[in-house]
């Protein structure tokens, strides 16, 4: 459970942010949808403590932000960028770096953390891959390979940058899935998509971020009807759209 | 099968580690025995025996002995910390004399044993902090200038060169007080004393027992900064921390050993391309090719051309300068480092 009160926020001199207030529940998947330069990203960014509000307060599970320390913040939340530098590493040790708050001065993996790791990667799908190097993988299995380190974090909020772009239609299939069955283990999954069809149809909730405000907050499934689509991004559903399910 | 491919390359780790472990003793003992007054493996287990009274043992105690340890401790800090300065720059180019961080130490070096010469001990010390300044320097270039693979090797140009013109103002000004550094500037291990490699030696053992505990770091930096602080790395913080690390290996070995350049690019380099890109497991591993490569380079620079005695400095800028040019053609084709 994330909340945000009031909360301002600016690159430079220009706001971005002027008293945005939202919240994202646990048990939902909530898409963040709008324009370029909307303030997703930022939005994002602002609740995994990457970057700092100007004004206003951010409680992550019912307590400050600002209050955890670094480790117990990432037992709490776990955030995946969109672009990151592809290190030389194998998809077992990406994953098990999601354990690194969790580790003692030895920086030994416990059983317990050995338990998580394998039960991520069994989960993503990634056991049979988990020792290439991360390199020699697909845009999409690199993804499911970076949500496995998510998973091994077991932080209860997730939240995801993009997580869908350059993925195929099969690729987005399967990490919806997995999405899908965080939600419903009750974790509060956050992601910015701008597939709005996709998040329409898949999301339990929307946040349309429109100039730094929330246009439309509220179930996805009513994102369309609410004509705040168009106001946004001055377009409107065509009748009959297309989404795709494993055959 | 992958899970077998996992292990195998676990295997492939520790198996290196072994060999590279048991080359450096047959290394070590060759480097015991070799010299000016050889002496055969046997005299050299007799000298341990019988004690300090011999004089193969005094040989021993007194020369071959500080000398094998300068060439490994030397080697071993160099090596990683090319490691971490690789790990933290993202840079495979880095590298403690590319960068400067050298340059830093000696400079330093020299100032202090110019003006305090009393201050023997604290060598290490002053070279640690002139690696220090030089290293965080750097570190501020590349974020300025965006960290790309050879910004960061130009402003080491940069570095190198503001520090070798302090270096060279003080040997001009101060010229009785610096001679015999020249030999400092090229970097060797002739007339090493004992109690500079053992002072040293107090700085350099616990850096790299914490370097090895932190390696994880290293790792989790190279995922970005995004990621490693959203995993609960205090990224700044691991920086500047590995930074100083870096820096106290590369100012304690530079403070006996002088100048050496290349190791810390040659060895990770080396090691890399047989054992995968992981910090956790490259940095022991460098440790003890660090120490094996400059062992068995100063014991080939001492013996193969006597009477005469190469500086080990000369050698290894001769197999690291090529080594260099070799490397960044490839990065120029887009090959990875």
């Amino acid at each position: 459970m994330i909340q945000l009160k009031n909360m301002s926020f600016g690159y430079g001199e220009t706001p971005l942010f002027n008293g945005l207030t939202c919240a994202f529940e646990d048990g939902k998947l909530t898409c963040v949808v709008g324009p370029n330069g909307s303030g997703k990203s930022t939005c994002l960014k602002l609740c995994a403590r990457l970057l700092r509000p100007g004004a206003g307060e951010i409680a992550v599970d019912g307590r400050p932000a600002s209050a955890y320390d670094a480790r117990a913040f990432a037992r709490a939340l776990a955030f995946l960028p969109q672009s990151r530098p592809l290190p030389a590493i194998t998809v077992r040790s990406l994953v098990s770096h999601g354990r690194f708050a969790y580790l003692g001065l030895s920086h030994r993996l416990r059983p317990a953390d050995e338990e998580a790791v394998e039960s991520a990667l069994r989960k993503t799908g990634m056991l049979d891959c988990a020792a290439r190097e991360l390199r020699t993988l697909s845009g999409g299995q690199r993804q499911k390979a970076y949500l496995a380190m998510l998973i091994a974090q077991g932080a209860q909020n997730l939240l995801l940058d993009e997580p869908m772009t350059y993925l195929d239609v099969r690729h987005q299939l399967e990490l919806l899935e997995l999405l899908h069955a965080l939600r419903d283990a009750g974790k509060c999954v956050v992601m910015v998509v701008h597939d709005l069809a996709l998040a329409c149809e898949e999301g339990d909730r929307a946040l349309l971020l429109h100039e730094g405000a929330p246009l439309y907050d509220g179930p996805a499934a009513a994102l369309l009807a609410s004509g705040c689509v168009e106001t946004a991004f001055g377009v409107r559903p065509r009748p009959g759209g297309v989404r795709f399910e494993r055959a | 099968m992958p899970i077998s491919m996992n292990f195998s390359l676990k295997r492939k780790a520790r198996l290196c580690a072994v060999i590279l472990f048991l080359l450096l003793l047959a290394a070590a003992i060759a480097s015991m025995c070799l010299g000016a007054s050889g002496l055969s493996p046997r005299e050299l287990w007799q000298a341990v025996r019988e004690g300090v009274d011999s004089p193969a043992a005094r040989i021993l105690l007194y020369i071959r002995l500080p000398r094998t340890l300068a060439a490994l401790l030397s080697g071993a800090a160099l090596a990683v910390s090319g490691v971490i300065l690789q790990g933290v720059l993202l840079n495979p180019l880095a590298s403690p004399n590319i960068v400067g961080v050298n340059a830093g130490a000696g400079f330093a070096t020299l100032l202090c044993a110019c003006f305090f010469p009393a201050a023997a001990t604290f060598l290490p010390a002053a070279a640690f902090l002139g690696a220090l300044a030089a290293s965080l320097l750097i570190l501020l270039l590349a974020g300025r200038m965006g960290a790309s693979r050879l910004t960061v090797v130009l402003a080491g140009v940069a570095v190198n060169a503001i520090l070798s013109a302090g270096t060279d103002l003080v040997t001009t000004l101060e010229p009785e007080a610096t001679l015999g550094m020249s030999a400092f500037m090229v970097g060797g291990f002739s007339g090493v004393s004992a109690a500079r490699v053992y002072t040293a030696a107090a700085y350099i053992a616990p850096a790299l027992l914490l370097a090895l505990l932190t390696a994880d770091r290293l790792d989790i930096l190279g995922l970005g900064d995004e990621v490693a602080q959203s995993i609960g790395l205090r990224v700044r913080r691991a920086r500047v921390g590995q930074l100083m690390l870096a820096s106290v290996l590369a100012g304690a070995a530079i403070s006996f050993s002088g100048l050496l350049g290349f190791v810390g690019l040659i060895v990770p380099h080396a090691l890399r391309r047989l054992t995968g890109g992981e910090n956790r497991t490259l940095l022991p591993l460098s440790m003890l090719g660090g120490a094996l490569f400059v062992l068995v380079c100063d014991t080939i620079a001492r013996t193969a051309f006597a009477p005469y005695e190469v500086p080990v400095g000369i050698l290894l800028a001769l197999l690291g300068g090529p080594f260099f040019i070799w490397l960044l053609l490839r990065q120029r084709k887009g090959g990875r480092g």
